[in-house]
């Protein structure tokens, strides 16, 4: 079988946190000895990533998704298991590979602040050795999709958080990466800039067909632009699959909303509640949580019952089914080291001189 | 120094890498040209304050030189010293290093195929380089001015070439001290004291605040030691002609030694640093 673009095998990352207790006392003690906390940021994740993919990354803050990008990227190296982008080994750090990636993150500047960002795209051009025309042609181009060609020669100090992004990202594309690791490109931006950077990531990568690599919280980001999600919650992998697949997977809930063409009483309600729970009610419509199954049966039983006016049945939203998952994923985590088996963060407390 | 970029590129295209981060760096400099014009000035004032301290110093001694120093040989030291302190002086450079261990900017010369410690060089030559054209004129100036106060005039052509070596050994063997102090940060993030004890020991050991030789011969000799003296005794007693020729030379090659010496030193700490961030921090 050849070798998927990215692959990782059982990799794992452990950090070695200090733990402070409060007051002074304790700081003092500090000085002499230290307790140091591990926390598994990454407890084994095996993934498949082919050439062309645009994958999202999904998970609450502190899942692991952060660790994955830069394991992948080769600032740190992992504590166990292996990976492979592009058959290189990413923490080997081989200026071979490092012509080939490059990270974006949505929180940090790779430009001069000072400068305008036509200047840190010369460096660029010169640390990534690309050719004169190459890079003209390429900055044309880029410039021209973001909209920045006015903003080149303007310090990058003075532009807006938006404008900044899109320049970090043409900053990051000069050198035409063949994978690119985005972490939360578009955290902070107004809706429009979020719309534009969203717009074109995803020409771009059709286009150039490139795989990309994405974090985000923004569903709105994931939904446009990624067919394969995969959601990451306590260090782990817990969906990998479509976008759709998520809601089918994950819940065999759906919503079914009632508009009645008379009053609604307590009685209605009460009834009603045999069908599902009662998401939200405001007279005179009724939004009910219904296992998919059900729906039919309870359908044919309202219409015969009850005068209704409108009658929608849709999906529950998506932020809602992943939360869900979340939240199911910390709840198995807390009973299962209630229970002893030990898997959740602070498992293993080591004292250090 | 070693490759910035890959080993595959040829040396004209790296020549090029460096000649653009030099100009950057450059015209990131100029921005600042307010700052530099008040910082440049106010490096002379302390002249004021020497020369009457020294005048004060040699009239209650009742002598005319102390060690062979006169009243005007001792101002000439300290202007020279000034010289050498504009070029083995780094400011920012460690809390620089520091800042971006700290606050994760350091990962960009993980990312980017180029070296951090060739890098920082490159922008540290260009940073002089500013500070040089504009300090030029004052420089002058001052030292015009104060002509008088060298009394043996200029020295001559080789004594002229050794210093100049001397000053650019300074420049080097500075910055790859303070490049070790900043690299200290992989280790424990705050560093600030560490720059506070080693700004204390340059200002006395490097002959900044007074000639070496003037120091009782036991600790004259301990001061000769160590590196400090480079970055400032040294060259300004080479152009004030203290040093003999044999002892010239092998004194240029002491200085050359520890250069080679903080060099390793810097590039193995960057190594392990980066090795321990990416094992345990990130």
């Amino acid at each position: 079988m050849p070798m998927a673009l990215i692959e990782l095998n059982n990799l794992q990352k452990t950090y070695r946190v200090y733990q402070k207790k409060e007051g002074l006392r304790a700081s003092i003690k500090g000085l002499f000895k230290r307790k140091y906390k591990e926390v598994q940021a990454v407890r084994g994740i095996d993934l498949q990533v082919e050439q062309g993919e645009f994958v999202a990354f999904l998970g609450p803050n502190g899942a692991g998704k952060t660790t994955t990008l830069k394991l992948l990227s080769g600032v740190i190296h992992p504590t166990a298991g292996s990976a492979t982008v592009m058959g290189h080994i990413p923490w080997r750090r081989e200026n071979d590979y490092r012509r080939r990636f490059a990270l974006v993150m949505g929180q940090k500047n790779q430009l001069w602040w000072d400068l305008p960002a036509q200047e840190s795209f010369r460096l660029h051009q010169q640390i990534y050795g690309i050719e004169p025309d190459t890079f003209q042609h390429t900055l044309d181009e880029l410039s021209d999709l973001l909209g920045l060609r006015e903003l080149l020669s303007q310090p990058v100090r003075e532009l807006s958080l938006g404008e900044r992004m899109k320049m970090e990202l043409t900053a990051a594309l000069l050198h035409s990466p063949e994978v690119l690791f985005l972490d939360e490109p578009t955290i902070g931006l107004d809706v429009v800039a979020q719309h534009n950077i969203q717009q074109f990531l995803k020409y771009y990568q059709e286009k150039r067909k490139i795989t990309i690599l994405l974090t985000s919280h923004y569903m709105k980001d994931v939904a446009a632009l990624c067919k394969r999600v995969v959601i990451i919650a306590d260090g782990q992998i817990q969906y990998d699959g479509s976008l759709s697949g998520i809601i089918d997977e994950t819940t065999n809930r759906k919503l079914v909303t009632l508009q009645f063409a008379d009053p609604i009483d307590k009685m209605l309600l009460g009834s009603l509640k045999r069908f599902g729970h009662i998401v939200h009610h405001e007279a005179p419509r009724v939004k009910l949580g219904v296992t998919r199954d059900d729906v039919p049966a309870m359908l044919t039983a309202i219409l015969d019952a009850y005068d209704i006016d409108d009658l929608i049945v849709e999906e529950p939203p998506l932020e809602e089914v992943i939360a869900d998952v979340f939240a199911r994923v910390s709840e198995t985590s807390a009973t299962q080291s209630e229970l002893g088996l030990s898997r959740s963060n602070d498992t293993q407390v080591g004292e250090a001189e | 120094m070693t490759t910035a970029v890959s080993s595959s590129s040829s040396l004209s295209s790296r020549a090029k890498t460096w000649w653009t981060i030099l100009r950057i760096s450059l015209e990131e400099r100029f921005v600042y040209r307010g700052d530099f014009a008040l910082g440049t000035l106010m490096r002379f004032l302390p002249i004021i304050t020497q020369v009457f301290l020294w005048g004060a110093i040699f009239a209650a001694s009742g002598n005319n030189a102390i060690q062979g120093y006169t009243a005007n040989a001792v101002v000439a030291y300290y202007m020279l010293t000034m010289i050498s302190r504009a070029f083995s002086s780094m400011p920012g450079l460690c809390s620089g290093i520091a800042l971006q261990v700290r606050d994760g900017e350091i990962k960009k010369y993980l990312i980017q195929p180029i070296d951090l410690l060739g890098f920082l060089l490159i922008t540290r030559v260009a940073h002089k380089l500013c500070y040089y054209a504009i300090a030029i004129i004052p420089f002058t100036l001052v030292f015009y001015l104060c002509r008088g106060f060298f009394e043996n005039g200029w020295p001559e052509a080789t004594v002229l070439v050794a210093y100049g070596l001397a000053l650019t050994m300074g420049f080097l063997l500075g910055f790859f001290i303070e490049a070790s102090l900043g690299l200290v940060s992989f280790w424990f993030l705050e560093v600030t004291s560490l720059v506070f004890v080693y700004n204390l020991l340059n200002f006395f050991l490097s002959g900044h605040m007074f000639p070496l030789d003037l120091l009782p011969e036991w600790a004259n000799q301990m001061v000769r030691l160590l590196p400090f003296q480079y970055l400032a005794y040294f060259p300004a007693a080479v152009f004030l002609g203290r040093i003999e020729q044999d002892e010239l030379w092998f004194g240029l090659g002491v200085e050359a030694c520890w250069l080679l010496a903080f060099v390793v030193l810097s590039r193995v700490m960057l190594n392990r640093g980066i090795h321990r961030y990416s094992g345990f921090g990130g």
